[in-house]
């Protein structure tokens, strides 16, 4: 097990680095970030001097060396456009994307795992037709266009929920989420929710027939703990790398759903800063992405390992 | 002595995509208290839909039970007196559970595929004594540590916990014994429970249920490819072919004196003394027929040696042709040995 975590570390830090790599010569290649700073009519001289100040005029690795090493603490320059550290800036729009991404998944985990269950252990019934039609929807229909139908049926004709902003509920020094989460986030789980329920729906189908199985019935177990102590728990360990992947692909905020219902989130500031070309910033919510996605497949991955034993005792 | 178990004329077909298979077509057997029967046939024969049926452990669809009597006559029973036999087949489904690793425990082939490889193996057999004897956890523990020591697994207290894959391939096996006697049954059913394991092993393994058998009183099925395992340790022997029963015959009637051509076959192709090797039953000539169609003949035609006019016209029915020994086949090659 500490050699199958230490692999996995060694893997995560490598694409971290490839990362800090590409994402730094991601603004090489997309021009000179000295001429947006400067109005359009500052002298040769003066975009010298920026140049100077800035240290764009240092040899490319020495550059390079210098991004890394302040990379590593966090420093990904001040943000042009809001004159703040570019990491207080993701720190402070974290929150709200944790919540949306955490209630998604919640949803996609609630509905989308019996349903699979329903669906994989009756295969043919009416309820597989059913979740078969969701996971199908789920994954192909475009969130925002669910997340517009939504807004029109829920906000706009039932007034049940508000058609954009974040509302928080202070509570004790804590700061809850309220319903205003909720369209951003039903419209968020869709596609995880469909991955879950195909995924639990085929393991479920597969794990049905193994011996172990027929075992736990030839030992007079009731139907409903064979499928959860024995097959659920089997399919339970491959469930595992998918929803981690697909947290982390909530966790790196959506531009369109957080655009949509105006969510303060990652992915609204990333869509403003892509518009402003706000270089330090886009770079810093770039990789702070990476980051959080290596970081819970490593997590994944050691849990992967806890929940099968024979990983576990190798 | 008392018979446990009969089953008459058990029909059980799958309805698959490329047809009905006829994998059993009348299989008539029983079992009397605290024998031991061996059952042979080559792979594809029934042996494990027969047992499988008896427990209603087939996947239906496709599988279909359609006819026949299992009569359980279970001497263990609280509520009805002895005399009353349940047949297995027209249990509901709670019926059926209760009999299911409570009064008949299963032991399969594979031990490493079936047992559950993300459950500790302690747990794999408390499940049970918990389900059916209604025990606590701790209770089960207690029990479940007692039986792996009965069952001959060293230092038990400390593998309750372990999982199937620090096991060596005997200590499955007996980890699977010990789930099937938990609940001190009336009967086993081992489904060559020993054909994955090597010689030694397979030895231990056997002299093991002989002694289970005897001190917890119980009754055995024993399914196997290997004719010299019966021999060692059957009371009596079932041969099946294509889904029938063509012989059954006490142990030593079937060696010395074999009623139907398919058991003289087999006999012949076991290994002489000082041969090497495990032999295997499929070693004889020709393939069994297709179970998609059977034919309205003795299904051994194509491939016997003695097969005269009428045994293309009709199937032949089991005969009695000694005390005890019954073979189905229209002659009677038992009496012209000499
Ligand atoms: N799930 C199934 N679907 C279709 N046919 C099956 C199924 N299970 C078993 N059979 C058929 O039933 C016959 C008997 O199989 P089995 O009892 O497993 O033989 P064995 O004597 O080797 O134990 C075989 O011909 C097999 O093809
Ligand atoms: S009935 Fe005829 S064909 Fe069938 S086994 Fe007997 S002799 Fe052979
Ligand atoms: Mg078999």
């Amino acid at each position: 097990m500490q050699k199958y975590i230490f692999s996995r570390l060694v893997q995560s830090l490598c694409i971290l680095f490839g990362v800090l790599f590409i994402v730094f010569f991601m603004m090489q290649v997309t021009g000179d970030p000295v001429s947006l700073l400067l109005s359009r009519h500052a002298t040769p001289q003066e975009v010298e001097e920026m140049r100077e100040e800035l240290g764009y005029n240092r040899p490319i690795l020495i550059q390079f060396t210098s991004f890394v090493s302040r990379a590593v603490v966090g420093d990904f320059g001040r943000s042009f456009r809001h004159k703040q550290p570019a990491m207080d800036l993701i720190i402070e729009r974290l929150p709200a994307t944790v919540e949306l991404a955490v209630t998604a998944l919640l949803i996609s985990l609630i509905l989308g795992i019996p349903l699979g269950l329903i669906s994989g252990s009756n295969p043919g019934s009416f309820w597989d037709v059913i979740s078969r039609g969701t996971g199908l929807l789920g994954q192909t229909i475009p969130n925002f266009w669910l997340a517009l139908i939504l807004i029109l049926v829920f906000s706009v004709n039932l007034g049940w929920f508000p058609s954009f902003g974040r509302e928080t509920w202070h509570f004790m020094g804590l700061t809850l989420p309220t319903r205003s989460v909720i369209l951003p986030a039903f419209s968020l789980s869709l596609f995880t929710m469909g991955q879950l329920i195909r995924f639990t729906r085929s393991a479920v189908l597969e794990i049905r027939s193994e011996d172990y199985v027929r075992t736990a019935y030839s030992k007079g177990i009731p139907d409903r703990k064979v499928y959860i102590r024995h097959i659920l728990r089997n399919a339970s360990i491959p469930l595992i790398s998918i929803v981690g992947v697909q947290f982390g692909y909530l966790l790196s905020g959506s531009i369109y759903i957080e655009t949509i219902f105006s969510w303060p989130g990652l992915g609204n500031l990333l869509a403003e800063s892509i518009g402003n070309r706000d270089f330090a910033l886009v770079q810093a919510i770039a990789f702070f992405s990476s980051f959080v996605v290596v970081t819970l497949n490593l997590l994944t991955d050691i849990a992967y390992g806890l929940a099968d034993p024979r990983i576990r005792y190798e | 002595m008392a018979k446990i178990l009969e089953v008459n004329d058990l029909i059980t077909r799958f309805y698959t995509f490329d047809g009905v298979v006829h994998a059993l077509s009348g299989v008539s057997f029983d079992l009397d208290e605290g024998e031991t029967l061996g059952i042979v046939g080559e792979s594809g024969s029934g042996k494990s839909v027969t047992m499988m049926s008896l427990l209603h452990l087939l996947p239906t669809p496709p599988a279909r039970i359609e006819g026949g009597k299992a009569l359980f006559y279970s001497n263990r029973n609280e509520q009805n007196n002895n005399t009353d036999p349940v047949d297995l087949l027209q249990l509901d489904k709670s019926g059926i559970r209760k009999i299911r690793g409570g009064k008949i425990g299963f032991i399969f082939q594979d031990a490493l595929s079936a047992l559950n490889p993300v459950m500790t193996i302690g747990r794999q057999i408390s499940e049970t004594l918990i389900e059916h004897l209604g025990m606590t956890v701790d209770e089960a523990k207690k029990r479940s540590i007692e039986l792996l020591e009965y069952v001959g697994i060293p230092e038990a207290e400390k593998r309750f916990s372990a999982y199937p894959h620090q096991f060596s391939g005997g200590m499955r096996q007996r980890t699977m014994i010990a789930v099937a006697i938990a609940c001190n049954p009336e009967i086993i059913i081992a489904d060559e429970p020993t054909t994955a394991l090597d010689v030694t092993v397979q030895a231990q393994i056997i002299e093991l249920v002989q002694r289970l058998k005897k001190e917890m009183k119980m009754s055995v099925i024993w399914i196997t490819h290997d004719l010299g395992v019966v021999a060692g340790m059957a009371d009596r022997v079932l041969v099946m072919y294509a889904g029938s029963a063509v012989e059954i015959a006490p142990v030593d009637d079937l060696f010395y004196n074999p009623g139907h051509p398919y058991t003289i076959k087999l006999l012949g192709a076991l290994p002489k003394i000082g041969e090497e090797g495990q032999h295997r039953l499929e070693s004889i000539d020709g393939t069994p027929p297709d179970l998609l169609s059977p034919p309205a003949h003795c299904q051994f035609a194509w491939r016997c040696p003695h097969a005269a006019e009428k045994c293309w016209q009709a199937v032949p029915a089991a005969r009695e042709i000694s005390p005890g020994h019954h073979a189905a086949c229209f002659f009677d090659f038992a009496a012209r040995r000499p």
